[in-house]
Formats: structure tokens, C-alpha cells, sequence
């Protein structure tokens, strides 16, 4: 399925008794996924507490469509992997998404899921796009829901214009340049 | 209050305790590795140390710094008289030939996981183990990865690792720890490492 492309339009004629629109059928076909995203969890580790606010009506994912967990992966469409992954777990993660119907998207929840995190060793996987493709990365130990929430939204950008190539979530505010602000408390000191 | 314990075992064993040592609180008895079955039945059974607990059991490895390389390490317990000791073992050399000590199952049946754990991350084969196989990892991992001389980045995928011959962005090919090593064995475009 291509892209609907950036340019979509979605026109209403006036002057007509009943109203219709026109648009591109992929247009319409992405705009039904985005919001109708049946995810299926992959939860192993403590970003997974990060996942339960998430999906508790504080942050209440269920806002962007992204309501029902199916626990099977041939019902459902977006795959969350939350948390770290070991070798040993690789083939079952890599099961599981070939098991899922297309079209399917994958989430990478916090740094242990995009990277490895700072488990760099004999067990841990150095991130779930060493065995499966990932569509939206979300940096974090864990990320805050703020964060996950963006990722969702870019997900669902992602969604409507056709877009597979991999997005990371930014930082709201960048730390190179809020370093640079910090006030340098030895300074004042040798200056009195 | 443990010591009296180290003091039970010096005269029950005499030259078969190598050496003790009582360190912030700890009492430590490096002890025969020949005698280790019995030294833990004795302890177990005997109504003055009544070691009933077993707490814990695993293994260092002193590559390079010991030449008996590995120390088995066995903590214990009394809930009866309130004191606890620690046990040593040293075995192996230095290649890792002989590192065999006999399995404390058969005393606390607790010691099955443990011995299993350690047998998967260091290579100790514990005689008479019911079950002696790998615990934490898969079966078809080669080596024992808690060895000094095991490879810090070597990792054994389970599945073929994709290869993306270009990272995709967001991603370059510094991705990942910026203060770890960048030399795991996947391949990373033309370097080789
Ligand atoms: S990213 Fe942090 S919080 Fe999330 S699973 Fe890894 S270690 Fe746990």
C-alpha cells in the first residue's frame, strides 16, 4: 500500500443535498488505522510500570484509539515492546511479529527496547531492531507517558502519510543547550 | 557468636580447614574441597551449629590472581542458634581443568537452583546433581559467561540478527552506550572490529 502523500485533501462540494467527501482511498484506509490501532503488548520489564500509567485513565492511551491489548498477535496491528530483551527471548519476540497481519507496526517503548539500554552484554539484545523492524523509537528509562504519548502521535502521523521509516521521539526541551544555561556556582566563588 | 562455629569445625576437621577469618562480622572457613559433602552434613547435623538454612551459593573466579582459580562460596544459616558462616572451596587451575566439587543437594535440597546457576555461569560440575543443567541460559549458549576468561562483548544471537547495511536514521553507527564498548560481533557496515 503507498503513500497517501503529503498533499491530501480532503474537499467537501458545497451545493449538494447530502453532502459527501472526496479524498484518496489510501488517504481514508490510513486515517481508519490510526485510529483504530488493536495493540498487542510485549512487556518484560520495568518500563512496563511506565506502560500501566499509560494505559490507566490518568494518561488513558485510549484517547488516540489505541484502546483494546489483544493478547494475540494475529488480531492485532501495533506491537508494543516494553522493556529489555534477552537473546533468549529474541526468537519469541521475532515469532510474534511474524505472526501478526499486515499491516503491522512496532513500538519500541524506553532505551532498553531501542538499544540494549546499559545492559551491554552476553544476554541482553541490543535493541529489538537487531531482530525485527521498528517503527517509532521512545528514549527514556523509563519514558515518561508525556513521552510515550508523543510517540503515539508521531506513530499516527507516521500512519496517515504512509511513512515506514523509523521516527524517534525528541526531547521536549534539549539538554545541550539547557546544560549551557546552568548557572556555574564555582565561579562566583573565586570572583569574591 | 559465629567463631565458635569455625572453632567446632577446626578441631572436627583439623587440616582439612585451610584457613579461617572472621572480617566485619563475617567468619569465613576456607575448607578442603575434597571434604566439602562432608563438612555440610556435618554441619547441617550437628546439634551445635544446626546449620538448617541454606542462603546462598555461587562462585568467583580469580583468574590470574589465585591458581586454585575458582572459590565456591556457600553461605548458611542456624535458626535454631541464631549464627551464620560462610564456607570456601578453591578448585580448578588455571585452564579450567577439574572444576568439580561435590553437590550439596543431597543436604539442603535448596542447593539445586543455585548449583544449577552456578554450573551455567561458571562451568562448576557439581557431582551427584540430580539435574545439572543450564538455568538462566538457553541450551545452545557455548560457554560460561561469568568467566574471566568469557569475551565482556561476545554475544551468541539465538536468531539471525538483521542487517541493515546502512543504519536508518535516527540511528548511526555510534548507537547505543556512549561509554560502552562498540565491539559486539553483529555486523556494523564495513567495520570489523
Ligand atoms: S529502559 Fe530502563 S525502565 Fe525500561 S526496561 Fe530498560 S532498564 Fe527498565
Amino acid at each position: 500500500m503507498t503513500s497517501g502523500g503529503a498533499g491530501t485533501t480532503i474537499q467537501v462540494l458545497e451545493g449538494s443535498e447530502t453532502g459527501f467527501a472526496t479524498t484518496k482511498f489510501d488517504a481514508l484506509l490510513n486515517w481508519a488505522r490510526k485510529y483504530s490501532l488493536f495493540q498487542y503488548p510485549f512487556i518484560t520489564a520495568c518500563c512496563a510500570m511506565e506502560f500501566m500509567a499509560m494505559a490507566s485513565p490518568r494518561f488513558d492511551m485510549a484517547r488516540f484509539g489505541a484502546e483494546a491489548p489483544r493478547f494475540s498477535p494475529r488480531q492485532s496491528d501495533l506491537l508494543w515492546v516494553v522493556g529489555t530483551i534477552s537473546q533468549r527471548q529474541a526468537p519469541a519476540l521475532k515469532r510474534i511479529y511474524e505472526q501478526m497481519a499486515d499491516p503491522k507496526y512496532v513500538f519500541a517503548f524506553g532505551t532498553c527496547a531501542s538499544c540494549g539500554g546499559f545492559y551491554d552484554n552476553y544476554t541482553t539484545l541490543a535493541g529489538i531492531d537487531k531482530v525485527i523492524p521498528v517503527d517509532v523509537y521512545v528514549p527514556g528509562c523509563p519514558p515518561r507517558p508525556e513521552a510515550v504519548i508523543d510517540g503515539l502521535l508521531l506513530l499516527q502521523d507516521k500512519i496517515a502519510r504512509g511513512d515506514r521509516t523509523p521516527a524517534i521521539v525528541k526531547p521536549r526541551r534539549d539538554p545541550t543547550v539547557q546544560a549551557g544555561n546552568l548557572v556555574r556556582l564555582g565561579k562566583k566563588s573565586t570572583a569574591t | 557468636m559465629s567463631k565458635r562455629v569455625l572453632e567446632i569445625l577446626k578441631s572436627r576437621f583439623g587440616a582439612d580447614i585451610y584457613e579461617t577469618h572472621s572480617q566485619f562480622g563475617d567468619d569465613t572457613a576456607v575448607v578442603n574441597p575434597e571434604k566439602w559433602l562432608e563438612i555440610a552434613k556435618f554441619l547441617r547435623d550437628d546439634p551445635q551449629c544446626a546449620m538448617n538454612m541454606f542462603v546462598d551459593l555461587t562462585a568467583v573466579d580469580w583468574l590470574g590472581r589465585q591458581t586454585p582459580r575458582f572459590e565456591v562460596v556457600l553461605h548458611l544459616h542456624s535458626f535454631e542458634r541464631n549464627h551464620r558462616i560462610r564456607l570456601k572451596a578453591r578448585i580448578g587451575d588455571d585452564d579450567a581443568n577439574g572444576v568439580e566439587i561435590d553437590s550439596l543437594v543431597s543436604v539442603w535440597i535448596g542447593a539445586n537452583w543455585f548449583e544449577r546457576e552456578c554450573f551455567d555461569m561458571f562451568g562448576v560440575h557439581f557431582k551427584g546433581h540430580p539435574d545439572l543443567r543450564r538455568i538462566l541460559m538457553y541450551p545452545e549458549f557455548v560457554g560460561y559467561p561469568l568467566r574471566k576468561d568469557y569475551p565482556a562483548d561476545k554475544i551468541q544471537p539465538l536468531v539471525e540478527l538483521r542487517n541493515v547495511p546502512d543504519k536508518l536514521p535516527p540511528f548511526g553507527l555510534d548507537e547505543g552506550m556512549p561509554f560502552g564498548r562498540q565491539t559486539h560481533d553483529y555486523p556494523r557496515g564495513e567495520e570489523t572490529n
